[in-house]
């Protein structure tokens, strides 16, 4: 079979009506190759399981035409469903169940013969390393494990086309690159189509053809080089003085012809207009730059970054105090900090310490701990057991103190969706104790330090989610923290708009804000200056992304294979991890 | 081999649904544990009896008379006599709630009877509670009467006999409460514990992301309805088969009725509250606004409509017909006849018919609204 598994021609989809009415795909047209990984990749939003539930039947188009192995849709979605493989977001797994018997459940309903069963269980089971653990509850399988066995589940009879919906958001990225492997040997050994759909732009490379969505259209379609390939000469890396890089990559986000501007370990990555190196000699003497490869997500960038706009000016943001370089005093100290839940322990004697004005970033896959780590920071959870003090205060003693000097913002921003922008940053601004005439200058500058002045009276609920998200950054400062708490504040948002998010936590840091953030996107580990590394609760390593890759180098045997990324680095420190046997993930 | 596929899927299905029934304790406590527990409490709890009523007894003067009245006092199961000297202090007493009403015999209680010109006694009930109030005064009517024809027999002074109005009752004939509350409440547990156990099960498929994956397979709609539907049913009777073993054990409700009949109605009712069940899940896919939908919808028309507590008969005719959409009632009529009465052909037959067409309704809507899609 030569031709396409799937095609879709001008599909239309929209959900709601009237004032709520929002169009998911907005003609969407193209083909899905034959035995090839295609990635379907775009932010939240873009369209992507909308996309991949009309493949499958789940959802009926409202206009144009869709059909899979040769089968339309509309008509035979009955006859589709018995010949695709398709795995949604969430598994489809019965927690209740063991891994054996979800694995029964779905042979019986897909039809497996059972004296075929043994020995495709058998293979399942090695493919996926679930083979020890098939009697554990599918629950308590850890994030890559319960991945693993839901793509297991849709493999049991081999489908012709597997439909994978963001398979790998929010697991570690050991999983995510055992998952790779598994997809990549199903398409080379048993000539499998797959589809699959993610957020992560770095799992472009590894397709080999790429649809990029965006707000519910096609922006390209091909070999992920056809991204990168107008980009050859146009990207460089910046190194200049250690400690400096930050100031480096906002002088040079601002310079004309540069297109894009992105830490990467000790230096800057530059996207340039044109294939010309950026101007160095203002920058000082020892700023150096050498030609780097062009990756995915800067062809991304280069397609969707609107040539016009200039990089918004983003002075330091409520500059109190400069940051002197060196600065020693600690803002968070977290020694042996522990949270167990019954028996099960989240938070396994952590210890890190953050200094002031620096951006600290936790990173780790979904029940790592991250979130925990954060309720007890801000006062929210109480510790289990060990030592913890925020902006010198211990929060055992003075949780009300230290609230005062610390903005949170959680992971769903926490506005009130009725409330205009002006009266959500009026609520939270005397929620923090502030009125009057300092309550009315902390709110203009709020609106003017996020761009949210012409939209002071839309109702919350209706901003976009990247406006959503500065409106809620702004009311976690308003009453101008020292500390700033970012519990995963990217997840979701686009590329475009998580660029300048991270432009407005540079300001910060500039400013002299501490600023600790969560994230499982490995990327932006990079652009912190510290980062603690968490899997399982328990703390992997801590330091500057360059001394953790350095970290991970210099220990004997860690690592198997080259650490160039922080990625690398990662799976490095899960694998020299010794194995509890555990690795239950998190409840809930 | 086709209908061994589908023979298959099903059989998958259901041993998923009942290992999650054994994993997960919450169905088993709604179908065995609910139901047992809200019979012990409405069971002992409700009652329309009127038992130890605490009556005030202000005798101005000791006389014969007073003294055999007093005693038919006593004697009655329905009474709990105390003494007072005064009107005030007896008032004071009922003000206080210390005593549901009170009666006086006044000091010239004996002197007045023997002369038979009126009655000369006074009875004052508290008022608050009307239904009480009613009770009460019922009684003291009955104690009174009672104790005056006793006393007119005796003296054989009267020229004619009183005609005395006499009262048979039939079908209960200790007049227990209980016995057609104790039916009426097993109706009103199993509707809420058929339709809780299928409302949260379906919703907690939407809410899991499971669903989604099941529909993806070539399971048919019919076995996904199938798969929920039988192991719950089973639960049902279960739970069905416990109350109805508690009706008669320990609240000794007489089965006058056949046993099979009761097997067959309660089947029938069962897959009408079930299939409400459903069709909740189903609509809202989601399991907190499934729940208290099945307790509004279930619950209190069951309690208040049913005709279980107030006859249907003496409401408004709007209401009366709101009834006939409560499965309830029917299986009130059905349950009460089988228990007090026995096997009535004409009150079974048209009840369970309507159950079996409530049943049919649910099921065949939650049917038609179950898609293999996601909108």
């Amino acid at each position: 079979m030569t031709g396409p598994v799937l095609t879709a021609v001008d599909l239309r989809k929209g959900f709601g009506a009237g004032d709520r009415a929002m169009i998911a795909l907005d003609g969407v047209s193209l083909q899905v190759g034959a035995g090839a990984v295609t990635g379907l990749i775009g932010p939240d939003g873009s369209g992507k399981t909308t996309f991949m539930r009309l493949a499958v039947g789940l959802l009926l188009p409202d206009a144009g035409r869709i059909s899979c192995l040769g089968l339309d849709l509309s008509s035979q979605s009955g006859a589709v469903q018995g010949a695709v493989g398709y795995m949604p977001q969430r598994f489809g797994l019965y927690e209740d169940l063991s891994v054996r018997e979800n694995l029964d459940l779905y042979a019986d309903l897909q039809g497996l013969p059972l004296q075929e069963r043994p020995e495709r269980y058998a293979a399942l089971l090695s493919m996926t390393g679930l083979g020890v653990v098939t009697g554990r509850l599918a629950g308590r399988l850890s994030g890559g494990m319960k991945q693993k066995l839901g793509l297991a589940c849709t493999l049991l009879r081999p489908p012709r086309l597997l439909l994978l919906d963001e398979p790998t958001v929010g697991v570690d990225p050991l999983s995510r690159r055992e998952l790779w492997r598994i997809v990549q040997g199903l398409v080379e050994r048993e000539r499998m189509s797959v589809l699959l759909s993610t957020a992560y732009l770095d799992e472009a490379e590894r397709c080999a053809d790429v649809i990029l969505l965006h707000q519910g259209r096609v922006i390209g379609q091909g070999p992920p080089s056809s991204f990168s390939a107008p980009l050859r000469g146009r990207v460089f890396l910046v190194t200049g003085p250690t400690g400096q890089r930050r100031p480096l990559q906002a002088r040079l986000s601002r310079q004309p012809g540069v297109r894009d501007a992105l830490l990467q370990g000790d230096a800057v990555r530059v996207v340039t207009d044109s294939a010309e190196a950026p101007d160095c000699t203002p920058l000082g003497p020892s700023v150096s730059c050498a030609p780097a490869q062009p990756c995915f997500e800067d062809g991304f960038i280069d397609r969707l970054k609107p040539r016009t706009e200039q990089p918004a000016d983003l002075q330091p943001l409520d500059r109190r105090r400069s940051a002197a370089p060196g600065a020693t005093a600690a803002a968070i100290e977290v020694d042996h900090l522990s949270k167990r839940f019954g028996s099960f322990t989240a938070v396994d004697a952590v210890s890190f310490s953050v200094r002031a004005g620096e951006v600290f970033g936790l990173l780790g896959a979904n029940g790592a701990g991250k979130t925990t780590t954060f309720r007890m920071l801000c006062g929210l959870l109480p510790p289990t057991s060990g030592r913890l003090s925020v902006a010198g205060v211990d929060l055992r003693r003075a949780p009300a103190a230290a609230r005062a000097r610390i903005g949170y913002m959680s992971q769903r921003f926490s506005l009130y969706a009725g409330l205009s922008v002006t009266q959500n940053l009026r609520f939270f601004g005397r929620a923090y104790g502030l009125g009057g005439r300092r309550l009315r200058q902390r709110i203009h500058w709020a609106l003017g330090a996020f761009a949210l002045a012409d939209l002071a009276d839309a109702e919350s609920g209706t901003l976009s989610l990247g406006y959503r998200q500065r409106l809620a950054m702004a009311s976690a400062l308003l009453h101008a923290p020292d500390i700033l708490f970012l519990d995963e504040p990217t997840s979701g948002v686009d590329p475009l708009a998580r660029r300048e998010f991270w432009g407005r936590i540079n300001a910060l840091a500039e400013g002299g804000i501490t600023v600790l953030v969560t994230t499982h996107f490995m990327q932006e580990a990079e652009y912190c200056d510290r980062l603690a590394i968490m899997a399982a609760g328990a703390l992997l390593a801590e330091g500057s992304p360059t001394q953790i890759r350095e970290q991970v180098r210099a220990a004997p045997g860690a690592a198997t294979g080259p650490v160039e990324t922080l990625e690398d680095a990662f799976i490095a420190l899960i694998q020299a991890r010794p194995q509890t046997g555990t690795g239950d993930a998190r409840p809930g | 081999m086709r209908a061994q596929a589908s023979h298959r899927r099903l059989l998958g299905l259901l041993r998923k649904e009942w290992l999650q029934v054994l994993r997960d304790p919450s169905s088993i406590a709604i179908a065995f544990v609910l139901p047992v527990g809200l019979l012990l409490l409405f069971g002992y709890g409700v009652s329309l009896d009127a038992r130890n009523l605490r009556i005030g007894l202000v005798i101005e003067q000791p006389s014969a008379e007073a003294s055999d009245l007093v005693s038919g006092f006593r004697q009655s199961v329905y009474f709990e006599p105390r003494f007072f000297d005064s009107r005030q202090a007896a008032r004071s007493a009922l003000a206080q709630h210390a005593i549901d009403g009170f009666i006086v015999l006044p000091a010239d209680f004996a002197r007045r009877l023997q002369a038979a010109d009126e009655v000369p006694a006074q009875a004052i009930v508290n008022g608050v509670d009307a239904n009480s109030a009613r009770l009460l005064s019922a009684y003291v009517q009955g104690v009174w009467s009672t104790w005056l024809q006793r006393e007119l027999a005796t003296r054989s002074s009267g020229p004619s006999e009183p005609v005395a109005a006499e009262t048979r009752i039939w079908f209960n004939p200790e007049l227990r409460s209980r016995n057609y509350l104790v039916p009426g409440l097993l109706v009103v547990n199993m509707t809420l514990v058929g339709a809780l156990l299928t409302a949260l099960v379906m919703a907690r498929e939407w809410e899991r992301g499971t669903l989604e994956a099941l529909l993806v397979t070539p399971v048919t709609l019919r076995e996904i309805l199938l798969g929920k539907l039988l192991p719950y049913f089973a639960l049902g009777m279960g739970g069905m088969a416990l109350s109805v073993l508690m009706a008669l054990t320990l609240f000794q409700v007489p089965l006058r009725g056949s046993f099979w009949v009761l097997v067959a109605c309660s089947m029938l009712f069962l897959l009408a509250a079930l299939g409400m069940g459903l069709l909740i899940s189903i609509v809202t896919r989601n399991q907190f606004v499934a729940g208290m939908i099945a307790l509004v919808t279930t619950f209190l028309p069951a309690f208040l409509l049913s005709g279980f507590l107030f006859d249907i008969n003496s409401m408004p005719v709007v209401v009366q017909a709101i009834t006939h959409l409560i499965a309830a009632r029917y299986f009130v009529a059905i349950l009460q006849t089988l228990f007090l009465a026995g096997d009535v052909w004409s009150l079974i037959l048209p009840n369970a018919a309507a159950l079996a067409i409530m049943a049919i309704l649910f099921l065949g809507l939650s049917r038609r609204l179950l898609r293999k899609r996601l909108e």
